[in-house]
């Protein structure tokens, strides 16, 4: 079995590759969250921050700071950004209350404020970095924005005057817990991926164990020990139900297979009782000198024998046309009587030998038939009806219409069928009385078995010991 | 010597009666199992060619009840040639198989075979002091001379010499060289006897009054 294409490895693989979807969407979800959800926080943090120190600063009239700057932690920010208001925007007071502000920070906020066309900023608090410039920003643009910088987030906005104010705070630490959390994240992830493939390699491996001894055991059989069967405790589960269906399987083609076995070797066991005739005649004849009269008495015999050769192979292999269903049937409307009279009037020389006669009952009957074939099973049925006649019996051939189906029946006043014959009689080669002196090639009634069928019709006995027999065959309109 | 032929195909069952005739055997024939299972118990044969298929009774059911009653040497013959079928012939008593189509010659060298085995002989080749006898050729040598003998001739000396020092009735003899159709009176036996004695000397058969033949150890 190639290693890509065991179900075990397939089934491992689509496993592996859904697990590995669930698990990286659960981690960008659940980073997501983390990371998103501390930067929204810390935004909103530099959003109030900055608008509270813009209107402290710059705003004559601070209408609103108290809602404003209510959430605010710090409530001496406030009070800072409420004295300022009076420092009348002089840089230095505006620096002293900047001071203020941050010194009563501890969270690492830093602020700064770029006064009208500055470049420098007017103050950085100690947390500032290094690197801070003035943003640039379109004249007139007094919306508030928000960056990330590097490691730091930056919230910063222009008032109408030209005046820049921005607040920032270090990611450093953010990114650094987010890596972490990312790494445990995915650590995490693997364990999981690395733990249901085991298991699952575990689980399919405990699922297909019965599937391969199902398959090891089909396997044996198939190899030739027609005999044995797969075993199956539970026949309910799927498997169970999969062991049964080929145990049934396995039943049949065992029959079918003995069928044909013994077929066959009754047809060689057929064919090799001639054979033998014609190799012990020649070698016989050969032997020795002969006269004249005794050379063609030898090819009289040997003649007759390779002719009853000839017709037993020709209906071997008749036979095995209607088994491997090559044999065409070519339906035509036909007289069914007529094709009875016809058959009647075939054996009759044969029936007044031995002082039999033939009824007959033929009410007109147009059916859709093979009519060669269908002469072929009136004429078998009759034959068989003289040769296994008493003396001056009699024969009953009648035909019958029913719902659907025609019947014809031929019925004899012979000894009839002893009940172990009685269900052998259609089988190929099957004779009841055993031997080949009557003449008959033992094929006769299982051809006519084979047609019958053929036609989606049947053919069956009846028989009472010395009554007779009947022998009814069953066509569909 | 007499054969018993059980063989149900007609003309297969006349071909080997008469090619074992023209071989010089007494031949008796039967078309089925129960007409051979009579004939084979009610008489002594050298040897019982049977076979298998047979109607009435089959050829397995003649040998297991000839076996109650007999030894005689029995070849089956059938066209059936799966390992089964030899195993169970051979073990209902069958000396011997042969699988139909077979060759007339090795038919004969069978019978003949079992005959010889049946008699404790090892070679075709029957050793009477300076008489040499062929059970194969049917020909006899004395002195490396070859004597000239009827078939009848032949049958009786090599019964005699295959039972020898066995005292041989004149209805033993008869039973053993003359098969069922035969009609002859028993007083021939004694006229091939004469005249084998012309040929090899008088002192080659000895008579035991009121008893038969024998040829001496």
């Amino acid at each position: 079995m190639k290693f890509t294409k065991s179900i075990r490895w397939r089934l491992l693989l689509w496993i592996a590759l859904f697990l590995s979807l669930v698990l990286a969407a659960l981690v960008f979800a659940a980073f997501e969250i983390y990371f998103i959800g501390r930067l929204d926080r810390i935004d909103v943090e530099l959003n109030r921050r900055t608008v509270a120190i813009s209107r402290a600063l710059f705003t004559q009239k601070a209408v609103g700071i108290e809602t404003e700057s209510a959430d605010l932690a710090n409530a001496d920010a406030i009070q800072t950004a409420e004295t300022a208001q009076t420092a009348d925007l002089d840089p230095k007071k505006i620096t002293a209350s900047l001071r203020r502000f941050q010194s009563v920070d501890p969270n690492g906020f830093y602020s700064a404020v770029w006064l009208l066309k500055d470049t420098d900023p007017t103050f950085i608090s100690a947390n500032a970095p290094d690197d801070l410039s003035r943003p640039r920003l379109a004249t007139r643009d007094t919306s508030t924005y928000t960056r990330t910088r590097g490691d730091y987030r930056e919230t910063f906005h222009a008032t109408e005057r030209g005046d820049c104010v921005l607040t920032g705070h270090s990611l450093a630490m953010e990114n650094a817990n987010a890596q972490r959390i990312l790494f445990w994240l995915v650590f995490g992830s693997l364990t999981v991926l690395g733990l249901g493939l085991g298991g699952a390699s575990f689980i399919i491996g405990q699922a297909l164990r019965p599937v391969e001894k199902i398959g090891a055991a089909a396997q044996h059989i198939a190899n030739g020990h027609l005999s044995e069967r797969i075993p199956a405790k539970e026949t309910d589960s799927e498997l169970g139900q999969l062991a049964a269906v080929l145990n049934s399987t396995f039943a049949r083609l065992e029959t079918a297979f003995a069928q044909q076995k013994r077929f066959t070797a009754d047809a060689a066991h057929e064919l090799r009782t001639p054979l033998t005739v014609l190799i012990t005649e020649a070698q016989l004849t050969l032997s020795r000198e002969r006269s004249t009269a005794e050379y063609k008495e030898s090819m009289a015999a040997s003649l007759e024998t390779a002719q009853q050769m000839r017709k037993l192979a020709n209906l071997l292999l008749e036979l095995s046309r209607f088994d491997a269903g090559q044999e065409k049937l070519e339906r035509e409307p036909t007289d069914l009587a007529a094709l009875a009279r016809e058959c009647v009037k075939l054996v009759t020389p044969l029936a007044d030998e031995r002082g039999i006669r033939i009824h007959t009952d033929l009410p007109a009957t147009t059916i859709e038939v093979d009519a060669a074939r269908i002469r072929q099973i009136v004429t078998n049925l009759l034959t068989n009806a003289v040769r296994y006649n008493r003396d001056n019996g009699g024969i009953f051939i009648t035909i019958q219409k029913e719902e659907h189906l025609v019947v014809l029946a031929v019925a004899d006043t012979g000894n009839g069928i002893s009940t172990t014959d009685l269900p052998r009689v259609f089988e190929r080669f099957y004779r009841a009385d055993k031997s080949r002196a009557s003449g008959g090639s033992g094929l006769g009634l299982a051809i006519s078995k084979a047609i019958a069928e053929a036609h989606g019709g049947t053919i069956e006995v009846s028989s009472e010991a010395g009554r007779g027999s009947i022998f009814t065959l069953r066509l569909p309109v | 010597m007499r054969i018993l032929i059980v063989e149900d195909e007609p003309r297969l069952l006349t071909n080997l009666a008469k090619a074992l005739r023209e071989e010089g055997y007494a031949v008796d024939t039967a078309a089925d199992g129960v007409d051979g299972i009579y004939k084979a118990e009610s008489t002594d044969y050298d040897a019982v060619v049977l076979d298998v298929m047979l109607p009435k009774l089959d050829g397995c059911k003649v040998l297991e009840r000839l076996r109650k009653s007999k030894t005689t040497p029995v070849l089956m013959l059938t066209a059936r040639e799966t390992h089964a079928d030899r195993v169970r012939g051979l073990d209902l008593g069958a000396d011997d198989y042969l699988v139909k189509p077979f060759d007339l010659g090795e038919l004969f060298a069978r019978i003949r075979a079992l005959i010889r085995r049946n008699a404790r002989q090892t070679t075709n080749q029957i050793q009477l002091g300076d008489i040499t006898l062929d059970t194969r050729s049917q020909s006899a040598q004395q002195n490396g001379q070859t004597i000239t003998l009827t078939a009848r001739e032949f049958a009786i000396l090599e019964y005699l010499a295959l039972h020898r020092g066995e005292i041989i009735s004149r209805t033993e003899l008869y039973e053993h060289l003359f098969d069922e159709n035969d009609s002859t009176l028993s007083n021939l036996v004694d006229v091939h006897i004469f005249s084998l004695r012309k040929k090899l000397g008088a002192d080659v058969i000895a008579t035991r009054r009121g008893q038969g033949y024998c040829i001496e150890k």
